[in-house]
């Protein structure tokens, strides 16, 4: 199994939401989270003080897939959070051991 | 403040409607205390923000209180050698009859004490700003205190009290350019001068945590200014405290407007925070001129004042002076500019016949006159209060602990915060078990 975690701008979520459910994924699990990448953050004015923000704000989108889905998979959320612009954000993946279903303690791909 | 009108042959009488203006008037002003308390609010940061307010809302306790002792006594009282005023029956307010006059006008003693009340609250209040998040309440308290009895009291007298030696020179200050706001901002620069910067000035950012508190602030602000500016006739015979009226709105949108404009060409947008502050710029220049400028003149006083203070807030990072939110930058820069534009602007038809360098004569007389009793204000205000700070800070201390200051002072000095942001459900806070019954009985027993 693999965990696929992107972190994207915020307003690309209801696109990769339903490219997701489109791809036949069950479940994931969103965090609102901050963060910058090459392009670092903005500069806001106060009283002709300028102060850099290093950190936006970004979602972190976090799927688990089969091996045999994980590439695939990443190129959906890829297409689905892509605006082309700074800030686009990043998508990865890495191995898991284990998943849990706490309801029934399935375990495995049948957690999935 | 303005002088008598002298013109009624007879002893004035009581005015129902002059008496109701101005009671309107003071209820207008006292409310810019708590207007100013949320533009200095939202500009500190989450963790200092009660301290913020509570610094202007405890000088409507305490001034309240000396004014009725001997505060009312020592500004307005008879003049004693052009500095001081002193009545003995103003004293507690004990010898004030409730239909006894002002005199020269149609307005009760306790209607025009109220009034002149409502400008020593928010005049200590103003300082506070530069001050955010370092000072002891207990100091801050006692500055209060001393500085409204050793400055504002005093100030006040001299400006506006009859005898006293700037309203004799002939100095202009309808409503309180160098009494409230150079009084202000110079007492601010004495007093942070003494304590020094706050930790992590010009390192950390220190961003306004609620512009929209900002904003409702200023418009509190700007609201009560009209009764601070408009009621400064201490009545609407003649039409002055209507001139003042659209004075204040016309300079105070001006400013606005001018503060943006340098923002816009300067750093490349219009900030909410420049709209707040250049409306405040506007306002703070007016006070003083409003009754002598004409409607285009206040559009020019207003335009002047508020590039001059977009430009003044930048000072603190050059000079490494931590003027906090900007007293410095907007009260004394604007009030300055106020006082000394009536040297050019005053038009003569307003509160009185003095006309600045653009009209009349084109004489500097006026302008020299502003110079007086601007630099004199500013001077004694500013040593006055560094001394104040200095006796405090060697005596109880003015700051409070890093530890505290970098916690934030709220919890220190208040036990409290501003925002409950505990958003998970139990074990964020819990209540306290009541061991007092207990505890109490034990301490008896022992």
């Amino acid at each position: 199994m693999k965990l696929i975690t992107a972190v994207v701008k915020p307003h690309r979520l209801d696109e990769i939401k339903e490219a997701l459910q489109a791809f036949g994924v069950h479940g994931l699990t969103v965090t609102e989270a901050s963060g910058y990448g090459r392009q670092r953050g903005h500069t806001e004015v106060y009283r002709g003080a300028e102060y850099t923000v290093d950190l936006v704000p970004k979602i972190r989108i976090e799927v688990l897939a089969e091996d045999d889905d994980a590439e695939q998979l990443i190129d959906v959320v890829v297409k689905a959070a892509r605006t082309g612009k700074i800030g686009d954000g990043k998508v990865w993946s890495i191995p898991v051991d284990t998943a849990v279903r706490v309801r029934t303690g399935e375990r495995g791909p049948d957690a999935l | 403040m303005a002088p008598a009108i002298t013109l009624a042959a007879e002893a004035p009488k009581l005015s129902a409607a002059n008496t109701g203006f101005m009671l309107i008037c003071s209820a207008l002003v006292l409310i810019m205390t708590p207007g100013l308390a949320f533009f200095y609010g939202g500009m500190v940061r989450v963790k200092s923000t009660l301290n913020m307010l509570m610094m202007s809302f405890i000088s409507m306790g305490i001034v309240t209180i000396l004014w009725v002792l001997y505060g009312f006594s020592l500004a307005f009282g008879t003049d004693k050698g052009s500095l001081i005023g002193w009545t003995s029956d103003f004293v507690g307010f004990t010898g004030i009859g409730k239909v006894e006059l002002w005199p020269g006008y149609t307005i009760p003693v306790y209607v025009f004490a109220t009034f002149q009340l409502m400008f020593a609250i928010i005049t200590p209040a103003l300082i506070s700003g530069a001050l955010a998040d370092r000072v002891k309440f207990t100091a801050w308290s006692l500055f209060v205190a001393l500085w409204a009895t050793v400055v504002y009291f005093p100030v006040a007298h001299w400006v506006w009290g009859t005898g006293g030696w700037a309203f004799d020179l002939g100095v202009i200050d309808f409503a309180g350019g160098t009494a409230v706001h150079i009084n202000a901002g110079a007492a601010a620069l004495g007093v942070i001068l003494v304590i020094g910067k706050r930790v992590g000035f010009k390192k950390d950012p220190m961003r306004p945590h609620s512009l929209p508190l900002v904003m409702l602030g200023c418009g509190l602000l700007w609201f009560g200014w009209f009764g601070f500016n408009a009621g400064s006739w201490l009545g609407n015979d003649d039409g002055v405290g209507a001139l003042m009226f659209i004075n204040t709105q016309i300079a105070t949108a001006a400013a606005m407007l001018a503060w943006l404009a340098y923002e816009k060409i300067r750093h490349g947008a219009f900030t909410t925070l420049g709209a707040a502050s250049g409306a405040v710029a506007g306002l703070v220049a007016i006070t003083p001129s409003g009754g002598a400028v004409s409607p285009l003149g206040a559009i020019a006083v207003g335009a002047i004042a508020g590039v001059l203070c977009a430009m003044a807030v930048g000072l603190k990072y050059k000079f490494g002076y931590d003027d906090s939110l900007d007293v410095v930058g907007v009260h004394l820069v604007g009030g300055v500019a106020g006082s000394l534009l009536i040297g050019f602007f005053a038009s003569g038809g307003g509160q009185s016949d003095a006309t600045g360098v653009f009209y009349g004569d084109h004489s500097f007389d006026q302008l020299w006159k502003q110079c007086a009793g601007v630099f004199a204000v500013l001077a004694y205000s500013l040593v006055v209060s560094a001394i104040l700070a200095f006796l405090i800070d060697k005596t109880i201390g003015m700051r409070v602990s890093e530890d505290e200051e970098i916690a934030g002072i709220d919890q220190a000095e208040h036990a409290e915060t501003a925002y409950d942001f505990s958003g998970a459900g139990g074990g964020a806070a819990r209540i306290l078990p009541a061991p007092l019954a207990d505890t109490a009985t034990k301490k008896v027993d022992a």
